[in-house]
């Protein structure tokens, strides 16, 4: 079939003060389109106070098969955390 | 790739499905895990389709206002529900014209139940109770599916169901306390869904074929048989409130079980339809063919514009 709609994805803002988080796709000719089929597809129950799209094609993405060397080396890094640093009990607040 | 290193990536994908973690998009899976999802999602998008039409039927017909918003409400939901569900199966590596081809050529399946007619205003309660009250029942442990994609989409259409059965129940509930003829009508009703909504949560676990590797691959959390029983002990006492009879001679409680045994169904009525010869099963296809074709121009025609755009900003 010729001439098929594009895909996009949806991401939306429940409400003020919240990011926008991804929450499916779908198809539209433009971005236009794209937004008004969100609305229908994506907010009925008053679920989003804006919404953003984007041609699916254009979100680059990491890939899984390099999971190791990307996030691993986040794991022994302890001393990221406050937990890592010991204080004296008497120290209430900090 | 070589074997070892195919076995190891299936070794991998076995560890994270026995740890509950969700598969993604991008992660390698096995070849048969994507088909057998494909299979089970484009299926699913199918049926929420294919189940306007039934219900879409008599939306102009609604005996009142209020039950005309919330049927028409109802029938915006399962079209939701396919495009959430379509958009999950693309994930996989699918198109949405193959999808859409399958369903047309009839190579892919959707919902038994949906080839029954509905031929009074009952129906449309009916419907909402026995068929959404099914399908809440199928649904709802698909949440915790393994493909994460799947899993999301079964959250959001669990949220927007539970409307689904209570506006179809209390259509009944309306009836059942009408006049001699209404009650006549959802009695009429009932009688003419139960059985059909049965078979619709699928073949015996000793017909399935599918079962027993869905079930390991966490694809399906539950039995056929499983299912069935939950919705036979669940639904039973709806019918009380109702003050209607359920067509089975043979539905007994169980102290012993503490669950219902019910009759024989007809399988072979269930495969018959399967297999294309229900009732309405022509009806559907050619209405759902009818619609697409029609729409082309309006496709193309938006994307002409689109395309017209383009042009206007690169000047
Ligand atoms: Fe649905
Ligand atoms: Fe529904």
């Amino acid at each position: 079939m010729k001439n098929n709609w594009p895909l996009w994805e949806v991401f939306i803002r429940s409400k003020n003060g919240l990011e926008h988080k991804h929450c499916g796709s779908l198809h539209a000719s433009d971005a236009e389109m794209a937004l008004v089929n969100a609305r229908d597809v994506y907010t009925r129950r008053m679920e989003g106070v804006s919404i953003w799209v984007v041609e699916s094609k254009n979100i680059t993405a990491t890939n899984p098969d390099n999971n190791g060397e990307l996030f691993e080396p986040a794991q022994d890094k302890v001393y990221r955390h406050p937990t890592f640093y010991k204080l004296p009990d008497e120290l209430k607040h900090m | 790739m070589s074997e070892a290193e195919i076995e190891k990536l299936e070794i991998a994908f076995e560890q994270k499905i026995t740890d509950d973690v969700r598969i993604e998009p991008k992660d390698w899976m096995p070849e048969k895990y994507r088909k057998t999802q494909i299979r089970q999602i484009s299926q699913h998008a199918h049926s929420e389709i294919v189940g306007m039409l039934p219900e879409g039927n008599w939306i102009s017909r609604a005996p009142s206002l209020r039950r005309k918003v919330a049927l028409l409400a109802k029938v915006q939901d399962e079209a939701g529900h396919g495009l959430y569900l379509y958009s999950a199966c693309e994930t996989l590596g699918v198109t949405r014209d193959d999808l859409y081809e399958q369903l047309h050529t009839g190579k892919a399946k959707y919902s038994s139940i949906f080839n029954y007619p509905t031929v009074s205003w009952a129906d449309m309660g009916a419907v909402g109770w026995l068929v959404d009250g099914a399908a809440i029942i199928n649904q709802i442990p698909l949440m915790n599916t393994s493909y994460g994609p799947y899993a999301r989409a079964m959250v959001r259409v669990c949220k927007e169901e539970s409307f689904h059965q209570r506006q179809g129940f209390e259509i009944m509930l309306k009836l059942a306390n009408g006049t001699e003829e209404q009650k006549e009508m959802a009695q009429d009703a009932l009688n003419r869904w139960w059985w059909p909504s049965l078979m619709m949560l699928g073949p015996t676990d000793a017909e399935s074929v599918h079962t027993e590797q869905s079930l390991r691959w966490k694809l399906k959390r539950k039995t056929n048989d499983e299912l069935r029983q939950q919705f036979i002990d669940q639904t039973v006492p709806q019918a009380e409130v109702l003050g209607l009879t359920i067509p089975d001679p043979d539905l007994k409680w169980n102290e012993e079980r503490q669950s219902y045994d019910f009759g024989p169904i007809d399988w072979d009525e269930f495969w018959q339809v399967v297999k294309g010869h229900g009732p309405c099963n022509k009806e559907r296809i050619s209405a759902r063919v009818g619609a697409w074709e029609r729409g082309e121009w309006v496709r193309d025609g938006a994307m002409a514009y689109a395309a017209k755009k383009e042009i206007k900003k690169a000047v």
